[in-house]
């Protein structure tokens, strides 16, 4: 039905789109494994990478790498400093008080980028490097839509080395199983959570660098949409697995992709696709694909 | 070391479940505890390993206070606390659940030393290393959770319950175990609900009632107290 051409494009931007939400649903997920908690933050410290990234290119034209590296670090801080201030102090209130909390954050964020970047969409920077478009036959690719699953697949691997082989690793395993046990092993709670956000913000500096190459224009909104999206991609998955979180964001990217390259007309409602599935998935499998039955912390 | 506690009063929730109890625990010694579900036996441990916020009163071990230290530090003292319920965990292998035992050490070759240790005192673990521990049975997830606190080179060792749910025979496994690793050192501060078998391993026992240390003796003497024999030995006064 499809030509080989058009099949293997809409490939590639299946799962260019499929990695990013996947990056970014990770960071829903760790943080709900430590902390039983929605971040609904993520998607805005997502958006304020993106304009971190727009000053240190189009404004204060550093180098590509310079300003990659100081947003990722600038993000992963942020990420850090929101548990700090706006969950920490919550983490013994009931269960509600710290997910109003998030909201709030999510909200201040959104609120905080308009005072200060302006509501007006602006144009993020184009790098020749990895924006311009590769001709293979006939087939023209974005070098970005091959760069994201690649960077996508390095990082994950990196995630689940420290998860697995880390004495770091283990303590946000066994965090996210049982904070008193942890507690009992001389494990920092405070500090492994620390560490949860870092890197959970970190992989949404990632994603936002990718993301804001691939669709150009960014506005103090637009972590909305993609966070929601990916909340969904990682209740999909089970929310609090990891390997959950990337197949949820991969579903999702494709489902998004296939469904507009076959039936074009329905573009419009491109969004809604994410919803029907989670709708779906959670009927019959309420604890997501890989989601297992997990006792509830007291 | 000694262990000391200090007019301990505890209170959550607006329940007061410690007020305030005083006991010493002397190095080297095992002491029990006993008492009814819901007289604070459990809050008495919580309090110790840094677990539950403490309202007044002092807890000393060799002298320093411990009620201003984070569970953190109170580990890296030595103070090991084996919770109700052995909460290994599920989802580590049984290798994994050893290794977290010892998170706060760094001499790899200690550890390594200690998990031949561990594996020496129960081989079922060593046959079941791979294994996630949440397919382990309750017993063997007991000596997991011992051998996982035997880990961290405990110098004091306290265990909530651990013969809680367990078939007979392993209970006097277990028993055992809590004797042998007392001969090697290593002090022990005993919760039971068997409490025949606790007293009679135990140097020194306490009674806790609501809240209160309602009596305190040798395991002998209290083995032979006629209250303790009606309330919790089930042997009926002739």
């Amino acid at each position: 039905m499809f030509e080989p051409t058009r099949l293997l494009q809409t490939l590639t931007d299946a799962l260019s789109l499929g990695s990013l939400y996947a990056l970014i649903a990770i960071g829903y997920t760790m943080v709900y494994g430590v902390l039983r908690l929605i971040n609904f933050a993520h998607g805005e410290i997502f958006m304020i990478a993106m304009y971190i990234v727009f000053y240190g290119i189009s404004l204060f034209t550093l180098p590509w790498y310079i300003t990659f590296t100081v947003t990722i670090l600038f993000t992963a801080l942020l990420g850090t400093l929101a548990e700090r201030l706006a969950y920490r102090p919550l983490r013994s209130a009931p269960r509600i008080s710290i997910l109003v909390s998030a909201i709030g954050v999510s909200y201040f964020l959104q609120n905080l980028a308009t005072v200060i970047f302006g509501g007006r969409p602006l144009n993020f920077p184009q790098i020749p490097l990895f924006t311009d478009v590769l001709v293979i036959g006939d087939v023209y690719i974005q070098r970005l839509s091959l760069i994201v699953p690649v960077v996508t697949a390095v990082l994950l691997l990196l995630l689940l080395m420290l998860i697995k082989h880390t004495r770091t690793g283990m303590a946000m395993r066994a965090v996210s199983r049982d904070y008193d046990a942890a507690s009992l092993m001389g494990i920092d709670l405070n500090q492994t959570i620390a560490i949860t956000f870092f890197i959970g913000s970190a992989l949404a500096g990632f994603g936002a660098i990718m993301w804001g190459m691939k669709y150009t224009r960014i506005s103090p909104t637009i972590g909305a949409m993609p966070g929601i999206k990916c909340f969904i991609a990682a209740v999909l998955g089970g929310i609090g697995n990891t390997a959950g979180a990337v197949l949820g964001g991969l579903m999702i990217g494709f489902i998004e992709i296939v469904i507009v390259a076959l039936f074009p007309s329905l573009s419009g409602y491109r969004d809604a696709f994410a919803f029907i599935v989670l709708i779906v998935v959670l009927l019959v499998k309420p604890t997501g694909l890989l989601g297992e039955k997990t006792t509830e912390k007291v | 070391m000694k262990l000391e506690i200090k007019n301990l009063h505890v209170s959550y929730g607006g329940i007061r479940a410690l007020k305030g109890i005083s006991l010493t625990v002397e190095e080297g010694q095992i002491v029990t505890l006993i008492g009814a579900n819901g007289a604070g036996k459990s809050t008495t441990l919580r309090a110790i390993s840094g677990l539950q916020k403490v309202q007044s009163g002092s807890i000393l071990y060799g002298g320093e206070e411990l009620t201003t230290l984070p569970a953190k530090e109170i580990v890296r003292r030595g103070i090991i606390h084996v919770p109700e319920g052995r909460r290994v965990f599920p989802d580590m292998t049984v290798a994994e659940n050893l290794k977290i035992g010892a998170f706060l050490r760094r001499d790899a070759d200690g550890i390594a030393k200690d998990m031949k240790y561990v594996y020496s005192l129960f081989p079922r673990l060593e046959e079941r290393s791979w294994q996630m521990a949440g397919t382990l049975s309750g017993g063997e997830q007991q000596m997991l959770a011992v051998g996982r606190a035997l880990m961290s080179r405990p110098k004091v060792l306290m265990m909530d319950e651990p013969s809680l749910g367990l078939a007979p025979l392993i209970v006097k496994d277990i028993f055992s175990i809590i004797r042998r690793v007392n001969e090697d050192g290593i002090t022990v501060l005993l919760i039971e609900q068997n409490a025949n078998a606790a007293l009679r391993i135990a140097n020194f026992g306490y009674v806790l009632e609501t809240g209160t240390i309602s009596l305190t003796g040798t395991g002998e003497a209290l083995l032979k107290d006629e209250s303790v024999r009606e309330a919790y030995l089930g042997k009926k006064r002739k």
